[in-house]
């Protein structure tokens, strides 16, 4: 299957297989009106498939939600046909706005606008924590 | 400014000047009477409390100053719907300091982040109650001297009892201290507290759910309220609310020098035979609590 090259864009690169709309709408990519791919199922030398998203406009991606919804994917910035910056994004110290505290004790269930923070607590098992309450929330596999 | 959310707010050399403000207290106590003059206390109780507001105004006003606030959700805005931040930056422009207490946990850290005066957190639901802990802390070092090498019976409810949590915390960070949690499996301690306290920094514990087997190695035992509050479901509170109750007959194994600590209320978990053993130290922590929260509106005040 062939999509064509971008010349100004991002390629979210080595997405898990099967992520790939999870990224998607976490992105909100369906809000832009430029071209994206969602290539499904690709074939990879590491995992043996792996999915690609590529959008055909320079725009501001949320770095902190992709480490932690799938820390292993790699992101290229391309610019006039060139990648210019290529880094994998790491599973970030802190979430703001990203994941919704689900303790129904926490005052981040009733404070009017209050942005929902975790800290990450155990960067092994991938554990974050409400700032607010402590109640815990393991990131996305 | 500074507000304190956590006992681990705290560094350990703050507690021990806070210990040591609060024992010039007792020995001194009209050297303090003037310190706060002209400052005042707001409480601000979104849940009803005797013991910590009594004893954060009464700190207040034996340091010369003045309180304000109010003791129920119903008696604010909040019944409006206004949030924590909104009250907290109303509050900042009467007063000079802040008690919270709220059912919300995290809502003092929400206040904090909104006040331009201190804060410090007087309980938020089952989450923290560092001033309660700072009455532990000088009672457990007027009836035994220090904090080291001990071991710690805490007793009842450890999933929802904020109070044990935050002893836990600030324990933890002073040398030989062994944990006994002795709790029913639905109240055992939350996984959180274990993992990231005591697991994190190799404290010794064991958790059981037999209080006379524990008995006789204690140098302190914690008694807490199963907290009908904190439940959602009532059939799970009534099967779990006399799990432990502590008789005179069942101190016949503990040493002569148990103290037994309490952060009260009490409901029936310790029965009032008790009172009378000169091991029950439950009283003293009530006035102790008085003293450190004196220290603390000082140091947050910055009185010299």
């Amino acid at each position: 299957m062939v999509i064509d090259s971008i010349s100004n864009g991002i390629v979210i690169d080595h997405i898990t297989s099967g992520k790939s709309m999870v990224l998607y709408r976490y992105l909100n990519l369906e809000k832009l009106t430029c071209s994206v791919a969602i290539i499904k199922n690709a074939p990879s030398s590491k995992n043996g498939k792996k999915d690609i998203i590529k959008i055909d406009e320079l725009i501001d991606i949320n770095v902190d939600m992709l480490g932690y919804l799938d820390p292993g994917v790699s992101v290229n910035i391309i610019k006039d046909g060139v990648i210019v910056n290529k880094f994998q994004p790491e599973l970030p110290e802190r979430l703001i706005g990203v994941i919704k505290c689900k303790n129904p004790r926490c005052i981040s269930q009733e404070e009017q606008e209050l942005t929902h923070i975790f800290k990450l607590t155990d960067r092994e098992k991938r554990i974050y924590r409400c700032i607010y309450c402590e109640a815990g929330s393991s990131a996305v596999n | 400014m500074r507000s304190i959310i956590d006992i681990l707010d705290l560094s350990v050399e703050e507690i021990d000047s806070l210990i040591n403000t609060a024992c010039d207290i007792i020995e001194n106590p009209d050297k303090y009477c003037d310190k706060c003059k002209r400052k005042k206390l707001a409480t601000l109780f979104f849940e009803p409390s005797t013991r910590t507001r009594l004893s954060f105004e009464a700190a207040m006003y034996e340091l010369g100053g003045n309180v304000i606030g109010f003791s129920a959700a119903n008696n604010s805005s909040a019944a409006k719907g206004e949030s924590v931040s909104d009250t907290v930056k109303t509050v900042s422009c009467y007063a000079d300091i802040i008690a919270m207490r709220h059912p919300k946990e995290g809502a003092p850290m929400v206040a904090s982040m909104a006040a331009s005066v201190p804060v410090i957190n007087a309980g938020d639901g089952g989450h923290n109650h560092p001033t309660q802990t700072l009455a532990d802390l000088l009672t457990i070092y007027r009836e035994k001297g220090s904090f080291n090498n001990l071991t710690v019976g805490l007793c009842g409810d450890l999933k929802f009892g904020r109070t044990v949590h935050s002893l836990i915390n600030a324990l933890s960070r002073y040398s030989g201290i062994n944990f006994i949690l002795i709790s029913p499996d639905e109240l055992k301690l939350p996984d959180y507290v274990t993992n990231n306290v005591l697991k994190k920094y190799n404290i010794p514990y064991e958790e059981t759910t037999d209080l006379l087997e524990a008995m006789p190695k204690l140098d302190i035992l914690y008694m807490t309220r199963v907290q009908r509050e904190r439940f959602f479901n009532e059939q799970d509170y009534i099967r779990l609310k006399d799990s432990y109750i502590l008789t005179p007959d069942k101190l016949d194994t503990a040493k002569q020098d148990l103290c037994i600590m309490h952060p009260l209320p009490r409901v029936n978990e310790i029965s009032v035979a008790v009172d009378n053993d000169k091991r029950a130290c439950y009283f003293k922590q009530v006035k102790n609590g008085k003293y450190m929260r004196m220290a603390l509106i000082l140091m947050l005040l910055g009185v010299e």
